[in-house]
């Protein structure tokens, strides 16, 4: 079936070391920062020996209070706002793949998506204009309901995704066999879709504990989270505590896309229904 | 287990007809009473007069668009000009997402079509490792970026080292940085769409049209470009769009010199200027731009599937 | 699920662990960034079990901002510069205290009671003062520096290479000096000049910053750096080899006051802690920190000598600083538009 290798339009000479440039440029930054973070210097410029004084520092210095409050309030908040999008987000899905047609359904897609459309600024901007009109005083809360909302189509996405690849006929064989639409949906229709909701929630968590711009925004009075904490620091010069924060952030955030991605290939093997990829 | 030929309108049942709108309801009331509702506040705010040092006073005023379009003199009675202050901040920030998106495409294209092209496993690998940057905090990643290439940093360490360069190569607080660093953000946006669409290429067509003597230029022009635009096309406005309101990169790699819309719109909220009727207006008329570009995107889209 | 139910219901938990309430209350402040030390927080903390929270802003206008767009409210005391205080008071944002509230007011230094932004300071207490100008490094740059041109119009070896403060007030009001005319001027002419001056030199300006406004100049990112007497003397000390100039055409000093905001939270807490700042040692603590002067009397015995032998700390007699005025709408509506067509 190959026709000649000259002829073969899968091969551009050039395109290998194309792909390997852009992989450089997008991990060179990222482990510069990670190799500078064992730098016993105090400044960043100068490289001195390897330590690890400034995870020290990140724990245990002097900053380490305000850090710990923010890393708390980033992990709190996100997952509470996955919890929520995801939630939404499943009962959504089942509106839009499980419900037939009801007013407002191409609507409902367009508004589940909207938060993607948005430009964050604008958003942003919007959310702080309608808290301050209705008197709303900014705080953990204001920083938790915008997180959700934002959440809630990353949430979807692989939400909806996982459920369209599920036939409708184990829940359909279920109800024949006198299972009520509740039990369908709790005992055959869940399972099969728990690598979707827990891509889904672990999509969400990513996204609310990235987020800078929101948050910034609608943040009350000494309430940090890891990004603005992490701003406000930065602003004032990288110093090598920010580059061990980041580190730590950076395997945080790896681990859980690793564990998204292996959670999603056990689902597809586990899933009955998924047809097996042929070339 | 092979797919039934009627899988998809199996997915489609109907076992919660009915329930469709109590289901749908929770996202109705969180995305419109905290998205709509906001950004239909900000619409009205934008046609309300300024406070003075913050805030608004509740009366119709045409000012903040008027002060967007037109230019009164730096007194404010001269006969009006069109003000080319805010376009120019518009146009800078299209321009630096314009290029950040050409770059994109350019690294982008090859990147996706390799790893497309790959067989089975290995494509998964090559993928995993394009996408895991990306979860990587954008302000995590943008002060790596500002870090590397500052004048002393590493970069020009080693590229001084090495002697390639005499003088350290200045590039933070350039607008050249600012590109980068959009580029750097959003460029798993662009390979991903464009892999999706190449991997969904069939090469036979290919085949078939060399086949038929059309030569390689003949074949990526007319055979597999067409086939493989949307994905293109998707991924230009993936980067484009967060590019336009991107603040993070102009404020850490631009010097915050030249304003961008995001910055322009912060400043009337957190800044300086505290002109809230500006910021609310400046924000429609950025939304109203990205909604445009997605419009046209859905339409573009909508002719290619009939 | 349960699964994710379970994990909220945990972190809820911590969150409540954290917020366990100290018997003392709560105090929320807002503060210029790098500017009060950590150990005087805490030991202030310590001393009234009481639970602080700051959070920092590096402009005036940005907290002025910041409190008008909802905050106002949510933190007891607030730390603005001289005409802000001003323009707070205007906007009904403070509140007043009686000296018995404040059994450390008669420590304040007496030239810093009556003055013109509050009057026998009965809603601001004095905190620290300084000055506005900008260092030279002098391993780049060795001729005279004592004048405004460095920044405005500055020798060809220095173009490209110069930061400027983020702060709309203090730079329009060096550029004013330089010009020799008046602050706030309502002059068309004056103000056409203005504009045309920083038009003029912006090409010539590398960044905007005021957070990294230290930082450019330790590692070398900008030769001259407009920027804040004790910051300059922070810079020095981790050791940029730079010098603070005090320009004959004049330069900016201000004062910042810890003030009591309307509707604070914990107002007896605030006035706690604006009553602790007012001790000599402790307001020492703060000068030693960010490398200003005390407003307060009695500091002398507790300073460091490097912060009290300073050159940033102690002016020459002349020329001598200004403060910044608080415009008028018509005139700050005009600096707008001035500061928007600079960063365009």
């Amino acid at each position: 079936m190959m026709s000649e290798k000259n002829l073969d339009l899968r091969y551009f000479t050039g395109f290998l070391p194309l792909t390997l440039l852009c992989l450089f440029l997008l991990y060179a930054p990222l482990i510069v920062v990670m190799v500078y973070s064992f730098n016993d210097s105090n400044s960043i410029t100068r490289w001195d020996t390897v330590s690890l004084r400034w995870y020290y520092d990140v724990f245990y210095g002097l900053e380490a209070p305000k850090f710990k409050a923010a890393a708390i309030n980033s992990i709190s908040i996100a997952i509470m706002a996955a919890t929520s999008a995801t939630i939404i987000a499943t009962l959504a899905a089942t509106a839009m793949l499980r419900a037939g047609r009801f007013k407002g359904k191409s609507f409902s897609f367009a508004l589940i998506n909207l938060p993607l459309m948005v430009p964050e600024i604008v958003t942003a901007v919007a959310t702080l204009i309608f808290f301050s009109a209705i008197g709303f005083t900014t705080g953990y809360l204001t920083i938790l309901i915008a997180h959700i909302v934002f959440c809630i189509p990353f949430a979807y996405l692989p939400i909806a995704a996982r459920m369209e690849g599920i036939e409708g006929v184990y829940e359909q064989v279920a109800q024949d066999l006198y299972a009520t639409r509740l039990q369908a949906f709790r005992l055959i229709l869940m399972p099969l879709m728990a690598p979707g909701i827990l891509s889904g929630f672990l999509l969400a968590f990513i996204i609310s504990l990235d987020d800078f711009i929101i948050t910034n925004f609608v943040k009350g009075a000494g309430i940090e989270t890891l990004p603005t904490a992490i701003f406000g620091a930065v602003k004032q010069g990288i110093k090598p505590n920010i580059m061990a924060i980041s580190t730590l952030l950076l395997v945080v955030s790896v681990g859980f896309v690793a564990l998204s991605y292996f959670v999603g290939q056990m689902g597809e093997k586990a899933n009955p229904t998924t047809k097996p990829k042929g070339d | 287990m092979a797919a039934s030929p009627q899988q998809n309108s199996r997915a489609m049942n109907n076992n919660y007809d009915g329930f469709g709108v109590p289901l749908i309801l929770p996202s109705w009331i969180i995305i419109g009473f905290f998205l709509v509702v906001p950004v239909a506040m900000m619409l009205m705010y934008s046609f309300l007069t300024k406070e003075f040092r913050g805030g608004v006073i509740w009366e119709f005023s045409l000012a903040a668009y008027d002060q967007f379009f037109f230019d009164r003199g730096l007194f404010g009675d001269s006969p009006p000009v069109i003000e080319w202050t805010y376009i120019s901040i518009f146009w800078r920030s299209i321009w630096q997402a314009g290029v950040a998106t050409f770059f994109c495409l350019l690294i982008g294209f090859p990147t996706a079509w390799f790893i497309a092209t790959r067989t089975g496993r290995n494509s998964t690998i090559w993928l995993f490792l394009i996408t895991i940057p990306y979860w990587v905090n954008l302000l995590i990643r943008t002060i790596s970026m500002k870090f590397l290439i500052r004048d002393n940093g590493p970069l020009n360490e080693f590229l001084i080292s090495f002697g390639v360069i005499s003088e350290p190569f200045h590039i933070i607080n350039t607008n050249l940085a600012v590109q980068l660093g959009l580029f750097y953000s959003y460029l798993p946006f662009m390979v991903l769409p464009i892999y999706a669409a190449v991997e969904r290429y069939n090469f036979a067509l290919s085949e078939a049209a060399a086949d038929l003597y059309a030569s390689r230029t003949v074949t990526l022009t007319k055979v597999i470009l067409p086939a493989v635009k949307p994905g293109i096309v998707a991924g230009c406005i993936l980067v484009f769009v967060p590019s336009l309101g991107a603040f993070l990169a102009p404020d850490l790699l631009g010097g915050a010199k030249n304003f961008m819309i995001g910055s322009l719109i912060e400043e009337q909220f957190k800044g300086n200027a505290g002109n809230w009727p500006f910021g609310a207006a400046a924000s429609m008329i950025l939304l109203s731009l990205v909604l445009i570009v997605l419009t046209l995107y859905a339409r573009h889209q909508a002719r290619g599937q009939r | 699920m349960k699964k994710l139910i379970k994990l909220t219901a945990s972190a809820l938990a911590l969150l409540f662990a954290v917020n366990a309430a100290n018997a003392g209350g709560k105090l929320s402040i807002y503060h210029w960034f790098e500017y009060i030390p950590q150990e005087l927080l805490d030991q202030f903390s310590a001393e009234h079990d009481v639970e602080v929270t700051m959070d920092t802003f590096d402009s005036n206008e940005a907290m002025l901002a910041s409190l008008k767009a909802g905050k106002l409210g949510s933190y007891d005391v607030a730390v603005p510069g001289d005409y802000m205080v001003e323009i707070m008071a205007g906007e009904g944002m403070l509140d007043t205290f009686s000296k018995a509230e404040l059994p450390n007011h008669s420590n304040i230094m007496d030239q810093w009671i009556n003055v013109g932004f509050d009057m026998g300071r009965k809603s601001s207490i004095p905190y620290q003062w300084g000055s506005t100008s900008f260092s030279v490094n002098r391993d780049d740059y060795k001729g005279d520096i004592n004048t405004l041109a460095m920044v405005f119009d500055p020798p060809a070896e220095l173009q490209g290479k110069i930061n400027v403060l983020d702060s709309q007030g203090e730079l329009l009001a060096l550029a004013s000096m330089y010009l020799g005319i008046p602050q706030c001027t309502t002059d068309r002419d004056q103000l056409k000049a203005l504009n045309d001056l920083v038009q003029k030199a912006k090409p010539h300006w590398a960044s905007f910053g005021s957070d990294t406004a230290k930082d450019v100049l330790v590692s070398g990112d900008a030769s001259v750096g407009m920027i804040w007497s004790g910051f300059s003397a922070k810079a020095r000390e981790e050791g940029a080899n730079i010098e603070y100039a005090f320009p004959k055409e004049g330069y900016v000093v201000w004062m910042d006051n810890v003030v009591l905001l309307k509707d604070a939270p914990n107002r007896e807490n605030a006035l706690k802690f604006m009553n602790f700042l007012l001790e000599p040692e402790n307001a020492a603590a703060v000068t030693n920190y960010a490398a200003y002067t005390a407003g307060v009397k009695g500091t002398e015995p507790h300073l460091s000598d490097t912060v009290a032998n300073s050159p940033e700390s102690n002016p020459p007699a002349s020329p001598v600083g200004e403060f910044v005025q608080a415009c008028s709408q018509e005139v700050q509506e005009v600096y707008d538009t001035i500061w928007t067509n600079l960063k365009k």
